[in-house]
């Protein structure tokens, strides 16, 4: 789960790293408010979306005056950014910067520990960075019994400050971080850009953090920040259905069991010349319900054209998916044609059911993936 | 031979009496499995089934039932305390079926497993299943045959229908291995590999990845330099989007990296049979053996 800007900044500001004051705006009033009560400097606009790459699609203003920043906000609110719409803005004193770095930690899946990246080079995209000169980072696996270590912090933060007195206010900073990141169960945390300004002071100007979706359930604090307008409806309907879904393009709905098989058929359709609509895994469970859900998710969909199901029963029974898909279909009337395959536990009840329902069963995969894909051409 | 489980595993079941863990009991101990013990807390004394001796800790389990195995399948909040535990009562292997243990936790187990010598399989994995002569976990018996093929897998039920070409057109296995599907796991696809190259009994490897990570990429250069066995290669998630999970936690391409493109293309340098999808899994297979 990714969380906002302004999100992260709160939560590094209780584990007591320097964060300027900002607040953040749904209104134009609002932002004209803020700014008017951050004094008489000049503030910075900026929307509150999950992408990166907000101040070139015009996203970040400057306001030299409270009037502006009601004049900014008033254009960034609504606007688009990479898909998202933007329904906040976080208004903040313009910083006084004399440098610029970036401090981050992972949980590198090598190492299989969180790491700590320290790059001189702030404001920039790390994986970018990474990519083309990775000499610029300087990286430090931290031993998760230990934590990260007075010397090793200000061993990193030495690479990036000359100054000792920053050197040290960098390093307290890396370690509230990685406090942090442990308390509230992050998969990334960064700070980007951690500046210094004019009079020497060390503080984080904008933060990133993304939570594990594995940590909500014992985070509840953690998971009321999820903002669901930043997601499309279609998935946020499935997460509260118990289903994994990702909207794709595509024309050819699927609905499988398992995230690989998932996958697979994705990969099935397109290998045969169809273009998937979506990701969705129903889970190992035989919920008939989970159909039905399933199949109005999917239809909710206007640019499906054909229905694929795979099952490959290990767990899941074939004939309870079938049962689902019989009472799904009684309840809301399919409008796109359905194929399914199903094979392995009670596939032969499965069929029955499903024969007698009137509905074609197949037990090949690719049979049943190059139907789909020619029926979608077909509507 | 076989890798990892035999028919000297001893099989010590936590969460034996919860609905995964139960029925899943049943279909290893009607698989041949030896289930000596299970343990749920409070309910030890009890016999599951009228057969398996219940404890309230690993650690009675392991002492009175000499089990070298466990399999977990408590609920994720407490899988991670599960597998300590399992570790700590001296279990050298211990298989994690559970899915959505944080990753953060995973962090503190792994070093607590490595100081201890244990090896974990999983978690978020359907386990692991030796034709004819063991299974721990959940990976439907009835479609796998005996044979000479190993099969190493991210996936679940992915794998499943890989294992089910193979087993319908004559191919059976000697040992499936699912490693799992999160981020941070206890056995890589090098360990298996390695374990299938030096298993007599094992004549080829089929490798099935998915997007995420660079353990397929490591696994390639391993083949190249380590392996004379043959391997097929599958990878999944050609059509997924960028910095999206696909259903497992650790299928998600960041950046530019971790694609299918990226692993397929590394597979074959390293002279890896690439399959395009399930169904090539056999005549790829034929041709090299």
């Amino acid at each position: 789960m990714n969380l906002h800007e302004y999100q992260a900044r709160d939560i590094l500001r209780r584990h007591g790293i320097p964060v300027p004051p900002g607040e953040v705006a749904t209104t134009t009033d609002e932002a004209r408010a803020i700014a008017a009560r951050l004094g008489p400097g000049p503030v910075v606009v900026k929307a509150q979306v999950h992408a990166g790459g907000r101040g070139k699609a015009g996203g970040v203003k400057l306001a030299a005056n409270p009037a502006e920043a009601a004049a900014h906000a008033a254009k960034i609110l609504g606007m688009t950014i990479k898909g998202f719409t933007v329904h906040r803005v976080l208004v903040a004193p313009a910083a006084d910067i004399a440098s610029e770095s970036y401090v981050g930690i992972i949980v590198d899946r090598t190492s299989q520990r969180p790491v700590l990246m320290v790059s001189a080079a702030g404001g920039i995209d790390i994986e970018e960075v990474a990519a083309r000169t990775p000499e610029k980072i300087h990286r430090l696996a931290v031993d998760p019994r230990y934590g990260l270590l007075a010397h090793q912090a200000l061993g990193l933060a030495l690479k990036v400050h000359r100054d000792i007195a920053q050197a040290r206010a960098t390093a307290d900073i890396m370690q509230r971080l990685y406090a942090a990141f442990y308390a509230v169960g992050a998969s990334l945390a960064e700070i980007n850009p951690l500046v210094t300004t004019r009079d020497g002071a060390v503080a984080a100007l904008d933060a990133k953090i993304v939570i594990d979706d594995n940590e909500l359930d014992r985070r509840p604090e953690i998971a009321a920040l999820r903002d669901t307008s930043a997601e499309a409806p279609s998935e946020v309907a499935a997460r509260e259905a118990g289903l994994t879904f990702i909207k794709l393009d595509g024309a050819v709905g699927c609905c499988v069991n398992g995230a690989g098989l998932a996958m697979a058929t994705m990969d099935l359709v397109k290998y045969y010349g169809g273009a998937p609509a979506n990701f969705l895994d129903i889970g190992g469970s035989s919920n008939p319900q989970k159909v039905v859900s399933a199949l109005q998710i999917i239809t909710a969909d206007a640019s499906v054209r054909a229905i694929l199901f795979n099952i490959f029963g290990g767990i899941t029974r074939c004939d309870d998916v079938a049962t689902g898909i019989v009472q799904a279909t009684r309840a809301f009337p399919l409008q796109v044609p359905l194929v399914i395959r199903l094979t392995g536990t009670n596939e032969e009840l499965a069929v029955q059911i499903l024969t007698q329902a009137g509905f074609p069963a197949l037990t090949d995969m690719d049979e049943a993936v190059k139907q789909a894909v020619a029926q979608a051409k077909a509507a | 031979m076989s890798v990892f489980i035999d028919q000297q595993t001893r099989l010590v079941v936590q969460g034996i009496t919860g609905r995964d863990g139960s029925f899943h009991t049943r279909q290893m101990i009607g698989y041949g499995t030896k289930v000596v013990a299970g343990v749920t807390p409070g309910k030890g004394g009890q016999l599951f089934d009228s057969v398996v001796p219940v404890f309230d800790t690993v650690a009675d389990a392991v002492r009175e039932t000499q089990a070298n195995t466990a399999v977990i399948y408590v609920p994720a909040a407490v899988a991670a305390s599960a597998i300590f535990e399992a570790a700590d009562a001296g279990v050298p292997l211990i298989v994690c079926i559970t899915e959505g243990i944080a990753v953060l936790d995973m962090t503190r187990v792994l070093p607590y497993l490595h100081e201890r010598g244990a090896r974990l399989i999983g978690p978020n994995c359907p386990g692991l299943i030796s034709p004819a002569r063991s299974k721990v976990g959940i990976i439907p018996g009835n479609i796998c045959r005996p044979g000479r093929v190993g099969v190493v897998s991210r996936s679940g039920t992915l794998t499943y229908e890989i294992v089910h070409q193979l087993s319908t057109q004559g191919l059976g296995q000697s040992t499936c291995v699912g490693i799992g599907g999160d981020p941070l796991i206890g056995t890589n696809f090098i360990h298996c590999l390695s374990a299938f190259q030096a298993d007599t009994e094992t004549d080829a490897v089929v490798m099935i990845g998915e997007i995420g990570g660079t353990d397929e990429q490591q696994a390639a250069d391993f083949v190249q330099q380590a392996m004379t066995k043959p391997v097929i290669g599958f990878i999944a998630g050609q059509t997924a989007p960028p910095g999206r999970r696909m259903g497992h936690a650790g299928a998600i391409i960041s950046g530019s990296s971790g694609t299918a493109a990226e692993k397929m293309a590394a597979f074959a340098r390293a002279g890896i049979a690439v399959m395009k999808r399930p169904a090539d899994v056999v005549p790829l297979l034929k041709e090299r053996l």
